[in-house]
């Protein structure tokens, strides 16, 4: 039997957000079964976020995480991905596409989503004799260049980049985590000048310039100095610069050559009309920032969102009048931490716009409001942009605003929701992230879900990013009018029992309760909640001991197979080194385990410990076996580790012997449930080396023998520095002490509540009566506990030799027919 | 004892033991070049649907049960293992008939799991 393949094949030119998301609607409406898809990719990677590269240039997200679509994607939905190949041309006749080795691929329609280039200013000495760039020259377009720029930065003392917009704060910001000087050149008279004004410019200038970026003004770069590499730039003031590198970030080009190739009508891009379709044939389509639609060119992600819906209707046939009008451009983003919103013009065009304004220098805020008729037509916002969601949708539905202008820049008393919200169309887009616009939100809330919190599940608005969810939250409120439901199980512990933390703790103790279905049996009428399981486990255990009842199934996969679950499916292996402290021996056995396992990551981590990413499920007993080394809990909620500066013996400002201190600590606590991780330091000294300050508990030594207790500092997603919960003069106090603390944190910290949560919510001096003047009179009781916590201790990697279940470590198990 | 049998519509293949999941868990079995995940609920239903997550590959053998409800343990789609439907999430998990008989074998039939199931196109 033969399959009659009727499909007709679709090329896709070009793998970046353009092309993937394009090809993404296509098959969101059932393209797959219309087309056999088949796309050039110019990079050998998936598609990634290109928006992001700025935060893996400064390391704050790695290469991985900005992948939209990895390789396996385009396998799972059969689509032909040609990676590093670049298509050569196009030969309408013969309906082919050819890359560089002169291969040909046919198509009945082709799309071209071949984005744009770093646009190369004409300076002197930019390019070597070769024609490649001048070691030291780069631009900031790819994943490549990131990596080649961060491996130039080795050993650099300065940087320039070479244009004051969007992209060249960005390229600056990455720069700067390298340590390196970091230089601002910029031919115009204010920084980003596509979208602010000069006010607005010159107050980013400030912004930036506190931040340690040095800004040159009306500075055009003639000549870039040095015979084989940069050694520094000269302007056409004849004024120069010294500088180690230098990022070009002058603007961007759109790549349409292949299009002027083969006869399509190009200008700034190539030519398309409402259906993204080349004028000149009808079997071709552009889409991104290489196409020219109605004379613009966008260089944004929102307009090429809606050119690939607009072109995925009409190539499937869903929508065949399916049309785009193009797009009002509307930005909001932060450059290095300063919060930037623009829309529409930047200066009144015509001599009866209105302008609304307010800046304030010295806190660098600035708001700038153009108004037409009643409407919005362009804003700046700088610093405070509270209110740019609300001017924002103002803008791209071209609705009326309120008489009283002072409500569009501040929010007095109580905003007028209402009118926003009746006047929002359905359609609009509220949730970025998922696509969920106000229509489903307000269907939802119709179809009996009543509070924010059921909508988002439901919905999943405002479970991307989260930047949505005060919006989320008002639409539903003003959708519910008066009839809003508080959400009870904001205040339970977990959500699946209807019982705070003080009232669980207290039935479970009158009932006896030692596992967690039995906790599910008397307490939550008999019904299991998938999400309630760790947080029961947890608490369980730090009430229980030695006689909580383990029930696996009630873990996360972490805790079940002690070890943190990767997006592959893979897992990562920290065993402990406490106070961050090794031998030779260790990390021979470590290199062994390594190698003998294939572990495709070896990392140091944060907490001055060792990572083996990458172990297959399966390989856990034996890679532990190997290691002979006790877990590091570096997966659980729960005690983590001890990092420590070098201490007293060898530095010569050591005030404390840190190290001594740390392994104590380790020895003390590892493993310890708890309601959110715990990550612990010890300094010794004030230098605070290893940053015991910012730690969730942390002991610095200061004069006179004597240790500071520092509790809530965090360092991660927030930042915050620790309080001093009190001063000790002993090594055995700092146990005391922090054990204390760290029990009445277990059993009052709400489930996932770090410590800085914790002590904000209880006040420092609340806690400080509790824990150091036992004002409650339980500090004999919380000791009593803790120690009983420690010696329950036992190292869960033992289990490499006893399994606790069936099948614990498989990661498949092959049945055979 | 047999352990496959055929009818017009599907094949029916003995994969495991019931003791070869722990009660409230999943396990991953490779069967016939599928992967599929079966759980067995602490209520004591046993139930099977495909091994990886329609949003990112996600293991769900490896995510957290209640009832008859998983989550998968990378993003948190949740899916209801007695119908496939997703809770959370865009699309829905193929679903594989089980059989367990007196014996505790787990049986699982074939062909008959509708491969449309897993595909919606919102």
């Amino acid at each position: 039997m033969s399959v009659q393949n009727t499909k007709q094949k679709l090329v896709v030119i070009g793998n970046g957000m353009a092309g993937a998301r394009t090809v993404e609607e296509i098959l969101s409406r059932g393209g797959g079964e219309q087309y056999d898809i088949t796309m050039f990719g110019e990079e050998p990677y998936g598609n990634y976020n290109r928006i992001m590269l700025s935060s893996v240039l400064e390391g704050s997200s790695q290469a991985d995480d900005i992948y939209l679509n990895p390789l396996d994607w385009y396998e799972r939905n059969n689509v032909t991905l040609h990676t590093g190949k670049r298509a050569a041309g196009i030969l309408r006749r013969a309906k082919q596409v050819f890359d560089e080795d002169g291969k040909a691929e046919t198509y009945d329609k082709l799309i071209i989503a071949t984005g744009s280039r770093a646009f190369i200013p004409a300076i002197e000495g930019v390019k070597m004799l070769g024609g490649g760039f001048k070691p030291g020259v780069f631009v900031f377009r790819t994943l490549d260049d990131c990596r080649w720029i961060s491996e130039y930065t080795a050993g650099k003392k300065s940087a320039a980049v070479i244009g004051g917009g969007l992209l060249g704060l960005e390229a600056a910001r990455g720069l700067q985590k390298f340590g390196l000087d970091v230089h601002i050149v910029h031919r115009g008279s204010h920084l980003m000048g596509m979208q602010l004004d000069p006010g607005a410019g010159a107050i980013l200038k400030t912004d930036m310039e506190k931040l340690g970026v040095r800004v040159h003004l009306k500075k055009d770069t003639r000549t870039i100095l040095g015979e084989d590499r940069v050694l520094g730039l000269r302007f056409s003031d004849d004024t120069t610069l010294e500088c180690d590198m230098i990022v070009l970030s002058a603007g961007i080009t759109p790549n349409w050559e292949i299009a002027a190739g083969c006869g399509l009508t190009t200008q700034r891009g190539i030519v398309v009309d409402d259906q993204m379709r080349s004028p000149d044939d009808r079997d071709i389509y552009a889409v991104g920032e290489c196409a020219e639609h109605r004379g613009e060119v966008y260089g944004l992600v929102a307009p090429l969102w809606e050119q690939a819906k607009v072109l995925a209707d009409h190539i499937t046939g869903r929508n065949p009048k399916a049309a785009y009008h193009g797009s009002k451009v509307a930005t909001k983003l932060k450059v290095m931490g300063v919060e930037v919103a623009s829309m529409g013009i930047i200066e009144p065009e015509q001599p009866e716009d209105e302008v609304v304004q307010f800046s304030e220098p010295k806190k660098g805020t600035y708001k700038k409001l153009i108004i037409r008729e009643g409407r919005l037509v362009g804003a700046i916002l700088l610093g405070d942009i509270g209110k740019a969601p609300y001017l924002m949708q103002a803008f791209d539905r071209n609705t009326p605003l309120p008489e009283e202008r002072l409500r569009l820049l501040f929010d007095i008393g109580d905003p007028p929701k209402q009118i926003t919200f009746t006047e929002m169309s359905a359609d609009t887009q509220v949730c970025n992230c998922n696509g969920v616009s106000k229509g489903a939100i307000v269907a939802c809330v119709n179809a009996g879900k009543r509070s924010p919190k059921a909508v988002m599940d439901s919905t999943r608005a405002g479970m991307g990013c989260g930047s949505c969810k005060s919006m989320v939250k008002d639409i539903v409120e003003w959708a519910c009018g008066g009839d809003l439901e508080e959400d009870p199980s904001v205040h339970y512990f977990v959500p699946g029992v209807p019982l705070s933390k003080p009232d669980l703790i207290h039935a479970i103790r009158q009932h006896n309760l030692k596992s967690v279905s039995a906790v599910f049996h008397y307490l939550a009428g008999g019904k299991e909640d998938a999400l309630s399981k760790p947080g029961l486990a947890s608490l369980l255990k730090t009430l229980w001991k030695a006689e909580y009842e383990d029930e696996r199934d009630a873990r996360f996969i972490n805790d079940r197979v002690h070890a943190n679950i990767q997006k592959d499916g893979t897992f990562s292996v920290i065993p402990q080194i406490a106070g961050g402290i090794t031998n030779p021996a260790q990390l021979r056995r470590i290199a062994d385990v390594a190698e003998k396992y294939k572990v495709p990551l070896v990392k140091l981590t944060g907490g001055q410990r060792i990572d083996l990413v990458g172990v297959k499920k399966e390989d856990l007993p034996s890679v532990w076996r190997d290691l002979d080394m006790p877990s590091g809990y570096a997966y659980g909620k729960s005690y983590r580790t001890c990092k420590s500066c070098i201490g007293s013996d060898y530095c010569r400002f050591g005030l404390g012997d840190s190290i001594s201190l740390a392994l104590r600590i380790e020895d003390r606590f590892k493993g310890l449930d708890s309601p959110h991780k715990m990550k612990l330091a010890t300094a010794g000294c004030p230098r605070n080396c290893s940053e015991a300050m910012v730690k969730d508990v942390g002991a610095v030594a200061v004069e006179g023998g004597k240790w500071e207790i520092y509790v809530g500092g965090a360092a991660g997603a927030s930042v915050r520095k620790g309080d001093i919960l009190c001063v000790v003069d002993s090594e055995n106090d700092v146990l005391k002490f922090m054990g204390r603390f760290i029990q009445y944190y277990r059993e009052n910290g709400k489930y996932l509540e770090r410590t800085y949560g914790f002590i904000e919510r209880l006040g420092i001096a609340k806690v400080r009566a509790v824990v150091v003047d036992d004002s409650e009179g339980i500090a004999e009781r919380l000791d009593q506990d803790m120690a009983e916590s420690v010696a329950a201790y036992r190292d869960p990697w033992k289990e490499a030799y006893m399994p606790a279940t069936a099948n614990q470590f498989a990661s498949m198990l092959q049945v055979l027919p | 004892m047999t352990d496959t049998a055929m009818t017009d519509t599907a094949m029916e293949l003995r994969v495991a033991r019931l003791d070869a999941i722990p009660p409230g868990e999943g396990r991953t079995f490779g069967v016939l070049g599928e992967k599929l995940a079966i759980f067995r609920t602490r209520e004591g239903r046993v139930l099977a649907v495909q091994a990886e997550c329609p949003h990112r590959g996600g293991p769900l053998a490896d995510g957290l049960v209640g009832g008859t409800t998983v989550i998968c343990p990378l993003h948190g789609w949740k899916f209801d293992l007695s119908t496939g439907d997703a809770i959370m999430g865009d699309c829905g998990l193929r679903k594989y008939p089980v059989r367990v008989d007196t014996e505790g074998h787990i049986f699982i039939s074939f062909e008959d799991a509708a491969p449309g199931a897993a595909a919606t196109s919102d």
